[in-house]
């Protein structure tokens, strides 16, 4: 197939951009979850009387 | 991430696993680019949900001007990131078509110009973002910048149709003469559908980053807030 290797580029990198940004906003999501819960946790070992 | 959105992530992958197979199977043979023909549909409805993203950002921005609350500054936010992903799929699948074709990967012509400006302003939003501290201020500057460099997008639209350009005229919209056959318009209507809910992932995402962000900073202040209020009751 002529250019095959065009469009094998053009749809790779198009969704290797899609996907690689989803896990990264995945990724992103998970460790602000976390760091959140670590903090109110935090925050209620250090104010015992609320 | 909740039920209802995991459902939608699903939904998109069948949708775009589905437009996939239409691109290369179902759709036809065009006569002169032959097979790298196939390229624009993952450049123009790319292209479109992009547009349609930084539409959606600068009406955010204004609801944040107008009211001036943080839900809005976040929905802008989002919706700049996930356009600025869907114009880097588009400046990468436009200079891998034009090379066999036009014999050149780039040319400054307006279409590819104003997009590529498009691209930077919207590169410069996100990174003006990070020079403010104070919520309010960096939410304020965003939406303020946010505005005057929506200017760009109905320039970027138009540009095929008010000025010769390199790029191919318009195949939406434009007019007598235009136009794809209805099969290849099936396929384009299947894979922009298909972008259109990958948006909605993504702005879904990015707002919820945003939101735990904001959480995430006050959590941080919150004990400085705690000791101030606790100093001035004694």
């Amino acid at each position: 197939m002529k250019n095959f290797w065009s469009l094998l580029a053009a749809y790779g990198l198009g969704w290797a951009i899609f996907f690689g940004y989803l896990l990264t906003l995945l990724k992103r999501l998970g460790r602000l979850e976390e760091k959140l819960r670590r903090l109110q946790a935090a925050r209620q070992v250090s104010r015992p009387e609320s | 991430m909740g039920r209802g959105q995991r459902a939608l992530v699903a939904v998109a992958a069948i949708w775009l696993a589905w437009a996939g197979y239409a691109i290369f199977i179902v759709a036809p043979m065009e006569r002169t680019m032959r097979e790298l023909q196939r390229i624009f549909y993952i450049h123009a409805a790319s292209g479109l949900v992009g547009l349609i993203a930084f539409f959606g950002s600068f009406l955010a921005s204004v609801g944040y001007l107008a009211s001036r609350q943080d839900r809005w500054d976040w929905l802008a936010l989002a919706l700049v990131e996930a356009g600025e992903v869907f114009c880097t799929v588009v400046l990468v699948t436009g200079p891998i078509w034009a090379r066999p074709v036009w014999g050149i990967w780039w040319t400054w012509d307006a279409r590819l110009t104003l997009t590529f400006v498009l691209w930077l302003l919207y590169a410069g939003y996100l990174m003006l973002r990070r020079l403010s501290e104070d919520a309010a201020r960096r939410a304020m500057l965003a939406a303020v910048f946010n505005v005057f460099a929506f200017v760009d997008v109905p320039l970027v639209y138009f540009s095929i149709r008010w000025w010769r350009t390199q790029h191919p005229g318009p195949v939406i919209a434009g007019g007598p003469g235009s136009g794809l056959d209805p099969r290849m318009w099936h396929v384009f209507l299947t894979v922009w559908t298909g972008l259109l809910l990958l948006l909605l992932v993504f702005v879904l995402q990015r707002y919820r980053v945003a939101a735990l962000e904001a959480a995430l900073e006050e959590e941080e202040l919150a004990p400085m807030t705690d000791r101030a209020v606790r100093e001035q009751a004694s």
